[in-house]
């Protein structure tokens, strides 16, 4: 199928991307790698009148050291995540969670920005931002501001962005410790049924810090914080196993065709185990 | 209408598309290219694959006037000199295709795999075709193809 | 040295490279949407978004002034454009219910995605946003979508004016089955669902109709696998003479049964483009496919096995409910009758007594998918005697040799056939032998006592189909709507070569191929010599297309035999300039030779120029060197097979990945090994889909759930297995070749294999049945529920 018509604008710089946002109205929408927006609107589900492309704006497409953190880019594929060495020894787990997206053709045009943007609670990389204690850089008219990726997530396709705003750079911790993303789908180009991604920090075998994000758990990624403090002092299989089943003590989670909420919440505690164990070898 | 500048299979092309246009649209229907397939409306099936700046992409998912400055290379691009590609030689000895829908998609995703490992594994090949459906051969022999034209590229002086 | 060259010209059976791949590999293919004319426009449909509903309005007002429109047409516009409904070819009763099918409803709609408006425009882009202003307004009635609600007390009539949702009951019964059921010490009694499948040929449907307005006459470029079928057919329902319509299958992207179909857009394109008087295309869009396209399989099946306490099957029952759709596609009642000869698999027996009910439902027409009705069949028999081996504590693999018909030819089977070349125990030894099955089965035993998550499991399906469809006879005694013959064209040309007009209709299969491999060994000359020509009526006129897997032992025949009727006429001819007789010529590689005399020749070649020059032929023999052949052939083909599937689940997750996955497989004698080997992978890839991935399903409203590829699971490569493959070659004495058919083998025996496998791994736990596909919820929950916990 082919889109409604719509206005187009390549945007050169940030500043000119908010700039046309502002001038094209309410059903303006910015077009990062496109791997969201277009399929909805190839199917007529998304209307926008105007597009404002921020493919060409090289100044959002980077990944950088500053101090203890690293800094992405909006613009920078998954599959530039996937392939960076420098974030995959700084922050292993978003380089493995955007391995894990879609296909190699999805990975190639899509985007950090345009995903965790798009909120999607099935997408992969917001779990892994919230895990990961991610901030979230935007950028507005009146300037720039910058939110924790747990308050960014707001519900199914909804998140702290507002309109005309662009989201600039993600903005994550050098990760001490071991890190693991595991996804349970039905074939690998899907989204994830349930998507674990998991952040561990051992002392001596036993677990001195977990930090656990979940895909498709609920309307937004879900930080398993009850799971986070059972893990603390684990080590061996059962006392991983026995935290993560504690996941138990979340919202219930939705469920469709493919699991009921108590299949999603058993799954969930499987991968928990697995990622964690997983992420400390 | 938007002005785009690109390239495709080393031909320059200056166009006017409506912006809603896909590139899949813009290859097959204003340049003539049309073995470039279609074969879903969910960015699912991959038939659509082109290599833009020489890594594969939907082109279904793709806004011709997000191509603009953008090299593309379609099936019809791959041969080389009057001589086929390494992997199109595979492909027919292996019977890595049988109705030849998917085919080109296949091909053009399996040209960025062996880009990006040279060396794969049968597994690896099969990951690394994820994004590609085909109907016809139960993948066997497309694997089987990808396996083979690596090796010929591996072992071909300044291979492709 | 004529040693030497006879070896080198014998193509049959060995390998070359396909002649279909240069073109599709370059991107030089001619599928129909690449396909343009001047001057032409393109169609949009406007869909019903309901299950069941009355047209009350349609206002095409809106969408005529769009931009580029050059016509709208409500179906009430268009009801007297057609001479006849929808053609349905396959009345398998005298008193079947067969509705009126409308190519574009006119007042009501009973599936989501029926078309109930048509927009035509410059663009396709134009026709599609015109679309969207047509107002159609609806007074939406109570839906059914599935085979039980439909058959229900009370259910929503899909058609008013019958009684019940029942489209017919069609039977048949050998011997005395309650005699059988009477006598047995175990009687096995099952119930199994088929989940119903979306065909997804790569390539959506299309069609393309340029008219010719001062001849009256039309051609038409359609995704279609009956181009011969279909001329007749678009005559009919377009009342147009049959001498004026011209139907091309170019390159065709894959069909499955799922462009073996007469649709509306086809009719739809035709008339449009009489009525406009010019060139009309439609493109369909997958989404669109998955509502406006034939679905396949959807059944609940009912079985019993009656069985003497070794396990020896006396009698069959089989009972069958399947879900036509809203309307009768073109077989689609018939599809059952294709399974209803195979529900007694390989096995023997004395008795056997069949029933299937066609019932209609709000939803998207079903039809023939890759199998049709075998697949169903052969489920339900592999699975039934692996309860049976369960209940009485006999190997799978035993019992099944227990059951086997004997080795032979015309062998009967209580089913009602005779089949062709039987041998099956020394297939599943190979089976056996390739697998090492005691090895396996003690690494299933170590796991169970290890106490491991990732179970193993072993399943077996020795499988036998029917192809080669068929005698005609046979098939008018079945109420079939056409005949199961094959028509082939030969002529030698002046310069040597060969050309080879096949009725056969491929699309994908290989045919161009494989019958070169055929002509060339018949006629002694170059592969490279023959070229084949197929799917356009103007160019092969007599064929009745590819489905089936007929075209080789019915199509592939008639090649062969209009090549000897070539070679007859061409020694003949030989014979004249040689001034010899016939019966003094010996023909071997394209070359007589008079016997005892081997440096007295003509080559074929040679005879091919004298029969166009004309100057020296024999008596009343007319000018050039060309054959015609109908193959008519006297039975089926039974190909068989045993397929071993291996499956490892992982009990924590419910998935089940297939470690191993063996097909040894007997299609008779092999013209292509390279295009069987494929057909198999290709088949059992549907089949292990349908087994683990796929099921459309419906809300009760008649929405299609699963409505795109992204929630339709058809699998990719790296959710297939690599798969093992081995033959035995029992020759089929149904055609002078030998041969029997594989297009469709893989489909029809995987299935079952890989469910006796997942069943097979989790038996231990009491599990007897599970649902296919085995998502990873049915089998988690299932072994959840044998645990006696929650789910």
């Amino acid at each position: 199928m082919i889109p409604s018509p719509f206005e187009y604008e390549r945007a050169t710089s940030v500043a000119n991307a908010i700039e046309l946002l502002s001038q094209g109205g309410e059903d303006s929408r910015l077009l990062a790698g496109g791997h969201s927006l277009l399929p909805l609107m190839r199917l007529r589900l998304a209307r926008p009148s105007l597009l404002v492309d921020i493919g060409r704006i090289d100044d959002l497409r980077y990944i950088t050291s500053e101090g203890d953190h690293v800094v992405v880019g909006a613009m920078t594929t998954h599959h530039e995540l996937a392939d960076s060495r420098e974030l995959g020894e700084a922050c292993p787990l978003l380089a493995a969670t955007a391995r894990q997206i879609g296909d190699p053709q999805v990975r190639h045009r899509g985007t950090i920005g345009g995903s965790v943007a798009h909120a999607d609670p099935a997408s992969d990389l917001p779990a892994a931002l919230l895990a990961l204690d991610a901030e979230i850089v935007i950028e507005g008219a009146d300037g720039s501001r910058s939110v924790a990726a747990a308050d960014f997530f707001q519900g199914p396709f909804m998140s702290d962005l507002r309109d005309g705003e662009l989201l600039s750079a993600i903005r994550v911790p050098v990760t001490r410790g071991g890190a693991s993303y595991l996804k349970f789908q039905r074939r690998a180009q899907d989204w994830a049924i349930v998507g674990v991604a998991a952040v561990v920090e051992s002392e001596g075998g036993a677990i001195s810090r977990a930090a656990i994000g979940l895909t498709n758990m609920g309307g937004t990624p879900v930080r398993a914080g009850a799971v986070e403090e059972a893990l603390v002092g684990a080590g061996d299989e059962t006392s991983i196993a026995g935290a993560a089943a504690r996941v138990d003590e979340l919202d219930p989670p939705p469920g469709d065709d493919q699991a009921t909420p108590a299949f999603r919440s058993h799954l969930a505690s499987v991968l928990i185990r697995r990622a964690v164990a997983s992420a400390m070898a | 209408m938007t002005r785009i500048s690109l390239s495709v299979n080393g031909v320059a092309h200056d166009a006017e598309v409506e912006p809603r246009t896909l590139l899949v649209y813009f290859l097959r229907e204003q340049l003539g290219l049309t073995g470039t397939h279609v074969g879903c409306d969910t960015s699912s099936c991959g038939a659509c694959t082109v290599l833009v700046d020489g890594r594969s992409v939907k082109s279904c998912t793709m806004l011709a006037a997000q191509a603009d400055g953008a090299e593309i290379t379609t099936v019809e691009g791959l041969a080389a000199n009057g001589s086929w590609h390494p992997l199109q030689t595979a492909f027919h000895e292996q019977h890595g295709l049988q109705c030849g829908f998917c085919t080109p998609g296949m091909l053009m995703a399996s040209v960025s795999l062996l880009a990006e490992d040279p060396d794969p594994t049968a597994e690896q090949i099969r990951h690394g075709l994820e994004g590609n459906l085909c109907r016809c051969t139960g993948y066997q022999n497309i694997v089987t193809a990808v396996l083979a034209a690596a090796e010929e590229m591996r072992s071909a002086p300044g291979g492709r | 040295m004529a040693t030497a060259e006879k070896t080198a010209t014998r193509y049959v059976g060995g390998g070359v490279l396909r002649k279909e791949d240069p073109t599709l590999l370059t991107g030089q293919g001619t599928f129909v949407e690449s396909i343009t004319v001047p001057g032409m426009l393109h169609a949009a449909f406007v869909r019903s978004p309901y299950g069941s509903a009355e047209i009350t309005g349609v206002d095409t007002s809106a969408a005529s002034a769009a931009p580029g429109v050059v016509a709208v047409f409500s179906g009430e516009d268009l009801a007297d454009e057609w001479a006849a409904g929808l053609p349905m070819a396959w009345p398998v009763t005298d008193d079947i219910r067969i509705p009126d099918h409308w190519p574009v409803a006119k007042d009501t709609v009973r599936h989501v995605g029926e078309a109930v408006a048509v927009v035509v425009a410059g663009t396709r882009a134009q026709a599609a946003d015109a679309a969207e202003l047509v107002v159609v307004d609806y007074d939406e009635r109570p839906a059914v979508v599935d085979i039980e609600s439909a058959r229900a007390d009370g259910a929503p009539k899909v058609h008013e004016q019958y009684e019940n949702n029942d489209s017919y009951t069609w039977t048949l019964t050998n011997g005395d089955v309650d005699a059988a059921f009477a006598k047995a010490d175990v009687i096995v009694k099952e119930r199994y669902t088929q989940p119903r499948l979306i065909p997804n040929a790569i390539e959506p449907r299309a069609v393309l109709v340029r008219p010719t307005p001062a001849a009256s006459d039309y051609t038409v470029w359609s995704t279609t696998q009956i181009p011969h079928i279909a001329k007749v057919l678009f005559a009919l329902t377009a009342g147009i003479p049959e001498s004026k319509v011209r139907v091309i299958a170019p390159d065709v992207g894959g069909g499955f049964g799922s462009k073996l179909n007469i649709y509306a857009e086809e009719i739809a394109c035709l008339v449009l483009a009489r009525r406009l008087g010019a060139p009309i295309k439609w493109v369909a869009a997958r989404s669109e496919d998955y509502v406006a396209t034939i679905h396949g399989r959807d059944q609940i099946q009912h079985i019993e096995l009656a069985a003497d306490a070794e396990g020896k099957i006396l009698g069959y029952r089989a009972n069958i409910f399947a879900n036509m759709g809203a309307y009768l596609q073109l077989v689609a009642p018939g599809v059952p009758l294709l399974g209803a000869f195979l529900f007694c698999g390989t096995y023997g027996g004395e008795a056997y007594h069949f029933e299937c009910t066609g019932v209609f439902t709000n939803t998207t027409p079903t039809d023939a998918y890759r199998g049709a009705g075998r697949p169903e069949a052969t489920f339900a028999i592999e699975r039934a005697i692996d309860t049976l081996a369960r209940e009485i504590g006999v190997d799978p693999a035993e019992i099944r040799r227990r059951n086997f018909l004997p080795k032979g030819e015309m062998v009967q089977s209580p089913g009602g056939l005779a089949f062709d070349s039987t041998d099956y125990e020394a297939n599943l030894d190979r089976a056996l032998e390739i697998l090492d099955y005691d090895a396996v089965r003690a690494e299933q035993a170590a796991r169970r006592s290890s106490g491991s998550s990732r179970l193993l499991g072993v399943g077996f399906s020795t499988y036998v189909e029917m192809c080669g469809l068929a005698p005609s006879q046979v098939l008018g005694s079945l109420n079939y709507g056409a005949g199961g013959w094959d028509a082939a064209t030969v002529r030698m040309l002046p310069t040597g070569q060969a050309e080879v007009v096949t009725g056969t209709s491929p699309h994908g299969q290989g045919h161009v191929t494989a019958w070169s491999q055929i002509a060339a060994d018949a006629l002694g000359v170059p592969y490279e010599d023959v070229l084949v020509l197929h799917g356009d009526t103007q160019v092969a006129p007599h064929g009745m297309n590819t489905y089936g897997s007929r075209s080789l032992s019915v199509g592939g025949i008639a090649v062969h035999n209009a090549c000897g009727r070539v070679v007859d006429k061409a020694r003949r001819i030989a014979a004249h300039l040689l001034e010899v007789s016939p019966e003094d010529l010996e023909f071997e590689a394209g070359t007589f030779s008079v016997k005892g005399v081997p440096d007295r020749t003509k080559t074929i070649q040679e005879v091919a120029y004298a029969a166009w020059t004309a100057h020296a032929l024999p008596e009343g023999e007319e000018p050039g060197l060309t054959a015609h052949h109908v193959f008519d052939p006297p039975n089926f083909t039974f190909p068989f097979g045993t397929h071993i599937c291996v499956v490892e689940i992982d009990t924590e997750t419910g998935e089940v990945e297939i470690v191993r996955y063996l097909a040894v497989d007997d299609c008779g004698n092999v013209v292509n090994p390279q295009i069987v080997d494929g057909q198999v992978h290709g088949g059992v890839a549907q089949g292990i889909a349908a087994a683990l991935f796929e099921e459309a399903s419906y809300a009760e409203d008649g929405t299609l759930e699963t409505s795109s590829m992204l929630n339709y699971l058809v699998p990719s490569a790296a959710e297939m297995p690599a798969f093992e493959l081995d033959r035995t070659v029992t020759p089929s004495n149904s055609n002078p070749m030998g041969v029997k058919g594989i297009g469709e083998a893989g489909t029809i025996a995987s299935t079952p294999a890989v469910a006796n496998a997942a069943i097979d791994a989790l038996s231990h736990l009491g599990i007897t049945d599970l649902e296919i596909p085995l998502t990873p919820l049915r089998v988690w929950s299932a072994i959840q529920d044998a645990k006696g916990g929650a789910t």
